[in-house]
C-alpha cells in the first residue's frame, strides 16, 4: 500500500456523513464540520462504496487502470 | 466523480441544490452510468421532467432536456417521442410528479406501452414544498399533511405500472446502485414503456419526521429492508413480510406504441394513394 487512492473534492463536500458512516474499514471519518477527511488511508480496500454513494461527487477511488 | 462520467453533466451547473444527504444525487449517477454503458447515441438521448426536487436533475444532465410542469412530464414525453420515434427519451419523475398530479398520464402512458424509460425517485414525501405526504408516503408515516400518522394505503407503483400495462418494471435503491443501473439499463433495452422505481431518500422533509438521524441511516434502512427478487423466490413468506423487493419485477414484451401508429399511417397512406 502506501499510496493513497482518495482523492477528495473537499468543496464538493456538503458534509452529509453518508461516505464514512458507510465505509466498512473507517479509512475515513469526519472533521469537526463533519465534512469527510482520511483518517486511515492503509485500511483502504478501494471498494467503492464512498465513491458510488456520494450524493455530491466529491470523492474518486483511483483504482490500477486510471 | 468519476473522471469517465464528468461528459454527461452540466459541470458548470454543479454543485447541485440538493440538500446534504439527499439520494437524488446518487440515483442520478446510476442513470448517467447507465446511459454510459448502453450503446445509444447521446445526440439523440433526451431527458425529460416534471416539478419537484427530483425534477431538477436534467438541469445538471448534458443532453437535450426539458423540465417541464407538475405531473405533466409523461404527457410531454408522449409528444417528443410520438413526433421523433428514433429519440431514446428518459423521464424522471417523483413520486409526488408521477402518482398523485400525474398519476393519470402515468397509468395511460403505461397503457399504451410508448416506448419512455421512466425513472421515479421514490422518497415518499413531496420535498420541494417541505414534506407533504404523497401517494407512496407509506400507511402510518409522518409528513407536515400527515403529523399523526398517514390514515391513507400507499401504493405499490410497480404493481400498478404492471397493471396498467407497462412491458418492463423494476426497483432499485440508492444503496443497491449498481442493481439499479442494470435495472435502468435493461430498461432502455425494452422497446416498450419502462418503469424504474429508484427508492431515494429525502432526509430533509421525509427523514426527520420519521426517527431517522442521519442520511446514512435511511441508506442502512435501504439495505437491511430490500430483498432481492430472485432471493425472495428461495425464502418462507414470513422473511419477505414488511420488506421490499428489488430486482426485475416484470418483463413481457408486447407491441410498443409508436410502432404501432407508424404502421397505422403507412397503411392509409397506401390506401390513399
Ligand atoms: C400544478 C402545480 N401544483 C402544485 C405545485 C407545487 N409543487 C411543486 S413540487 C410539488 C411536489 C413535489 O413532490 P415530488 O414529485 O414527490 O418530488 P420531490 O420534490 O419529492 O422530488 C408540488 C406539489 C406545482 N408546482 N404545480
Ligand atoms: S428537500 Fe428532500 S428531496 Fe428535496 S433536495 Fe432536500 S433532501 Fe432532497
Amino acid at each position: 500500500m502506501g499510496n493513497n487512492p482518495l482523492e477528495i473534492f473537499i468543496e464538493k463536500c456538503k458534509a452529509c456523513g453518508i461516505c464514512y458512516t458507510l465505509c466498512p474499514r473507517q479509512a475515513i471519518g469526519s472533521d469537526e464540520q463533519g465534512k469527510v477527511i482520511i483518517t486511515e488511508i492503509d485500511k483502504c480496500t478501494k471498494c467503492g462504496i464512498c465513491e458510488n454513494h456520494c450524493p455530491d461527487y466529491a470523492i474518486i477511488v483511483r483504482r490500477e487502470k486510471n | 466523480m468519476i473522471p469517465e462520467l464528468e461528459k454527461f453533466f452540466r459541470v458548470n451547473k454543479l454543485p447541485h441544490i440538493w440538500c446534504p444527504g439527499c439520494g437524488n444525487g446518487i440515483i442520478t449517477r446510476c442513470l448517467v452510468e447507465a446511459i454510459s454503458q448502453l450503446d445509444i447515441d447521446y445526440d439523440k438521448t433526451i431527458v425529460i421532467s416534471g416539478i419537484g426536487c427530483s425534477s431538477r436533475a436534467p438541469g445538471y444532465m448534458n443532453f437535450d432536456t426539458l423540465h417541464t410542469t407538475h405531473g405533466r412530464a409523461l404527457a410531454f414525453a408522449t409528444g417528443v417521442k410520438l413526433a421523433n420515434p428514433e429519440l431514446t427519451v428518459f423521464v424522471i419523475t417523483g413520486d409526488g410528479d408521477a402518482t398523485a398530479i400525474g398519476g393519470n398520464h402515468f397509468i395511460h402512458a403505461a397503457r399504451r406501452n410508448i416506448d419512455l424509460n421512466v425513472i421515479l425517485y421514490n422518497n415518499n414525501i413531496y420535498g420541494m414544498t417541505g414534506g407533504q405526504g404523497s401517494p407512496l408516503t407509506p400507511t402510518g408515516h409522518f409528513s407536515t399533511t400527515t403529523p399523526y400518522g398517514s390514515v391513507d394505503r400507499n401504493f405499490d407503483i410497480t404493481k400498478l405500472a404492471i397493471a396498467a400495462g407497462a412491458t418492463y418494471v423494476a426497483r432499485g435503491t440508492a444503496f443497491h446502485d449498481k442493481l439499479l443501473t442494470d435495472c435502468i439499463k435493461k430498461g432502455v433495452e425494452n422497446k416498450g414503456f419502462s418503469l424504474i422505481e429508484a427508492i431515494t431518500m429525502c432526509p430533509i422533509s421525509y427523514g426527520r419526521k420519521n426517527n431517522f438521524a442521519t442520511p446514512a441511516n435511511m441508506l442502512e434502512w435501504q439495505k437491511n429492508n430490500a430483498i432481492n427478487v430472485k432471493a425472495a423466490q428461495k425464502l418462507p413468506p414470513e422473511k419477505i413480510a414488511g420488506k421490499f423487493l428489488i430486482g426485475e419485477l416484470h418483463n413481457e414484451p408486447y407491441a410498443e406504441y409508436t410502432a404501432e401508429y407508424d404502421k397505422l399511417i403507412a397503411k392509409y397512406q397506401e390506401g390513399a394513394k
